[in-house]
């Protein structure tokens, strides 16, 4: 059986760093996976999005609408946007993250105030993680994203993988301790 | 040997490298750019590699290293190829000496790009071998078979990808290089001057070659049949649309999987197309294969009846055009409206500045953009420009445009504006056209050290070069002077500083022919202005914070105002690089400067 997994967020937010290590960890496994991104037209502020398939044999590299297991995303209204891609009794990881859009900025939109609440009245399989929030009390905000990753290993249940290994791998070397307490903060979340 | 999780333009350079390739340039352009990337970064040691400073003179460079025997690549966006198809279809005639590939990174849907053109059709126009893969193991074995394809059958081999198959990962078996040498160079002025008397000859050769080409594409292990036991339906593909055509049909239809498409092995799609009952042609973009099988007489053949010319495929859309669609359950969140987010222009991007002082005066000027960064400018507040046509364009345009406003009275003053990169790239003959013309026009180049949009590669106006070799940095100014434009109808500023650019624009507006403005502050992005912005950025004192709002009409993403409190504050301090346009539109000085 193949899985599938949509990492959604913001230009800058580490999606892409996330998904190269879930890649490299489900490789180790033994899995065929297909990784998809694509890069939007501005270095940031854009909606960022990323997709994992996993399994036996994997053909198509992109998640359509209504396949993906597992839904991960870094900011809360991305959540809502990417809903449409969950498969029936797929699960929701969200962290409560908000980062305004411009039209928000500019007075054109308004920020939806209740989007979690509204998501779990939708979506029965919703986890919030406060990733931001962890990695912002271990001194640095750009570990959200291995928050976010550990949460997402224990969620797949994808245990007998050396992730610590990969993580300190791939991430800048003076953050390897803290991105480790992340990591390990995120899997026990 | 080794397996890896690499993208598809990692795997052609990888390919490129293990088949022993010597030169490699480009213009960067995506979904095209980390093939290049990645040769300069990895592969320096035993490749030279370059950012040319547009597409035709990367694929003119490349040409002149296979001419002289060495293995060459050449890679571009799909309109990327456009500027280089000059000397592509010249090229077609003259064949290779070295191995000569061009790599086109086509954008069905438009992810990054101004259109969809399908650069498939170049291949028999330009008359060029076709290779197409289909994912990142492909992408490597098919490049080094490319290779000794195009020294066998001296012929360029054009490399087609589409977005999916550059930008998707999947699992590639490393190999080693395989060194080989540098072919002796002989002049041969009948195979390499096409004048019309050789042209002609080498168009007798040429066709000669591609129909022996199509005898081995009849056979070769680029093109396959998987067949499926009792299957009546039979499908011919190619490229990304084979992943989708196994994800929806599995092992319910017979498959051609083309991975040599030009030339097209006819026999052996008749062979197959006669088989079946039912013959869907599955390709995205233009009904290429598709009015091959049609010609061949297989009128029954489906594809364009039912498959979009339209965007890309995905599972679903091979699934639900070919077999209809099926009422499936999805999640719906209908009481969130979610609100857009668009791409921006990032906080501490020099181009706001610039754009902010234009919006000022916008109704004196008619304002052209061009491609990069500075096209997110478009959106409001900014508004920046009315048109972005091409690289170069946001010059050239101008040259007409101001004619035909002095045409039916129309008094505002046509202005333009384009990047260093792109002036490098075709900016440079547009601005020599408007001074060779006496055009009454404004060029703007807003010159920010590097080519930002595409992920900040180097540019003849940068100090290094794509192998991370000094180079010498080619002066803007110095070559906007030499091109007799003087200090009267020249100003260079920091586009941050608004007296400064307000004192630009209306010189500008007041002066008669040519009148040239260069803006200069490095992108935000570049690392070593982000290491020397580090721990600076601005913080909002609520008390002297009246909510006016004046400071949110430069549309910086770090600044937020809270309606509750009707104040102002700095949302995103991270990112915020303290560049100072907001403090200038503060009247109350509640915007402080934090950090040195």
């Amino acid at each position: 059986m193949t899985k599938a997994i949509i990492l959604v967020g913001v230009g800058g937010q580490g999606t892409i760093t996330t998904s190269t290590i879930l890649s490299k960890g489900l490789i180790e496994k033994g899995y065929d996976v297909k990784m998809s991104e694509i890069h939007g037209m501005s270095q940031r502020g854009g909606t960022v999005v990323t997709q994992i398939k996993y399994g036996d044999k994997v053909y198509s590299p992109i998640v359509g609408e209504g396949e993906a297991d597992l839904i991960v995303s870094f900011e809360k209204i991305e959540a809502v946007r990417a809903i449409p891609y969950l498969k029936e009794g797929g699960t929701v990881i969200t962290d409560t993250r908000e980062i305004l859009p411009m039209p928000v900025l500019t007075g054109a939109a308004e920020y939806p105030k209740d989007a979690i609440d509204e998501l779990k009245k939708a979506v029965p399989n919703v986890i919030v993680v406060e990733a931001y929030k962890v990695a912002e009390e271990l001194g640095n905000v750009k570990a959200q994203n291995i928050v976010l990753l550990g949460a997402l290993v224990k969620q797949l249940g994808l245990d007998d993988v050396d992730w610590k290994g990969l993580v300190a791998k791939n991430v800048p070397e003076k953050l390897v301790d803290l991105n480790l307490s992340a990591f390990e903060k995120g899997y026990q979340m | 040997m080794s397996k890896m999780i690499m993208s598809g333009n990692e795997a052609v350079a990888r390919g490129f490298y293990e088949g022993g390739g010597h030169f490699a340039a480009a213009y960067p352009g995506t979904p095209s750019t980390e093939i290049l990337e990645n040769i300069g970064g990895l592969y320096k040691d035993v490749i030279y590699s370059e950012w040319s400073p547009n597409e035709k003179v990367a694929a003119e460079a490349a040409s002149g290293a296979s001419i002289g025997g060495m293995r060459s690549i050449c890679t571009f966006k799909h309109v990327g190829m456009n500027v280089a198809a000059d000397p592509i279809f010249t090229m077609g005639y003259c064949g290779v000496n070295g191995a000569l590939i061009f790599v086109t990174a086509d954008d069905p849907a438009c992810h990054s790009s101004q259109n969809e053109q399908d650069n498939r059709l170049y291949a028999p126009h330009a008359k060029l071998a076709m290779v197409e893969p289909s994912d990142s193991q492909e992408c490597k074995d098919f490049m080094i078979k490319a290779m000794e394809l195009s020294e066998e059958y001296d012929v360029p081999v054009l490399f087609r990808m589409t977005t999916r198959v550059c930008h998707s990962k999947s699992v590639v078996e490393l190999g080693e290089r395989t060194e080989v040498p540098v072919r002796k160079y002989e002049g041969n002025a009948a195979k390499y001057s096409m004048l019309p008397v050789n042209a002609k000859k080498r168009h007798i050769i040429r066709e000669d070659l591609l129909a022996k080409m199509e005898e081995y594409a009849n056979t070769c292990e680029l093109n396959k049949v998987e067949e499926a036991e009792g299957a009546k339906i039979g499908i011919i593909t190619s490229g990304i649309s084979y992943q989708y055509v196994k994800d929806v049909f599995g092992e319910t239809a017979s498959v051609l999987k083309l991975g040599l498409t030009y030339p097209l092995p006819r026999k052996l799609m008749a062979d197959f197309a006669s088989k079946y009952e039912t013959l869907y042609i599955v390709e995205e973009g233009e009904p290429y294969l598709e009015n091959t099988v049609k010609a061949l007489g297989f009128t029954n053949a489906i594809g364009k009846e039912k498959l979009t010319i339209q965007g890309e495929f995905n599972t679903k859309v091979v699934r639900d055009s070919l077999l209809g669609a099926q009422d499936e359950f999805r999640y719906q969140v209908e009481t969130v409206n979610v609100p857009a987010r668009p791409p921006v222009l990032c906080a501490g991007c020099p181009h706001r500045g610039f754009y902010f002082a234009l919006s000022k005066m916008r109704d004196k000027f008619v304002s052209l953009g061009d491609i990069g960064c500075y096209a997110l400018a478009i959106n409001p507040p900014l508004s920046g420009f009315d048109t972005c046509v091409c690289m170069g364009s946001g010059f050239s345009l101008l040259v007409g445009l101001s004619r035909a406003l002095k045409a039916q009275g129309d008094t505002r003053k046509a202005i333009g504006e384009l990047g260093d990169s792109t002036f490098f790239h075709s900016g440079l003959t547009s601005l020599i056209d408007i001074v060779a013309s006496e055009s009454n026009v404004v060029a703007c180049i807003l010159d920010n050290s590097i080519t930002a949009m595409t992920g900040h590669q180097q540019n003849p106006g940068t100090t290094k070069n794509l192998m991370g070799y000094e180079s010498p940095a080619i002066d803007i100014e110095s070559a906007v002077r030499s091109l007799g434009i003087d200090d009267d109808h020249l100003r260079v500023f920091d586009p941050v500083d608004q007296e400064a650019a307000k004192e630009a624009l209306e010189a500008a507006l007041k002066a008669e022919g040519p009148f040239v403005i260069i803006t200069k502050r490095p992108c935000a992005l570049i690392k070593e202005v982000q290491k020397a912005n580090a721990g600076k950025h601005v913080k909002m004192n609520p008390d002297k914070c009246v909510g006016c709002k004046q400071c949110m009409k430069i549309a910086c993403p770090s600044i937020a105002f809270d309606e509750a409190n009707k104040k102002a504050y700095i949302a995103d301090i991270a990112n915020c690089n303290r560049c100072g346009l907001c403090i200038q539109q503060c009247k109350f000085d509640a915007i402080e400067k934090v950090g040195e």
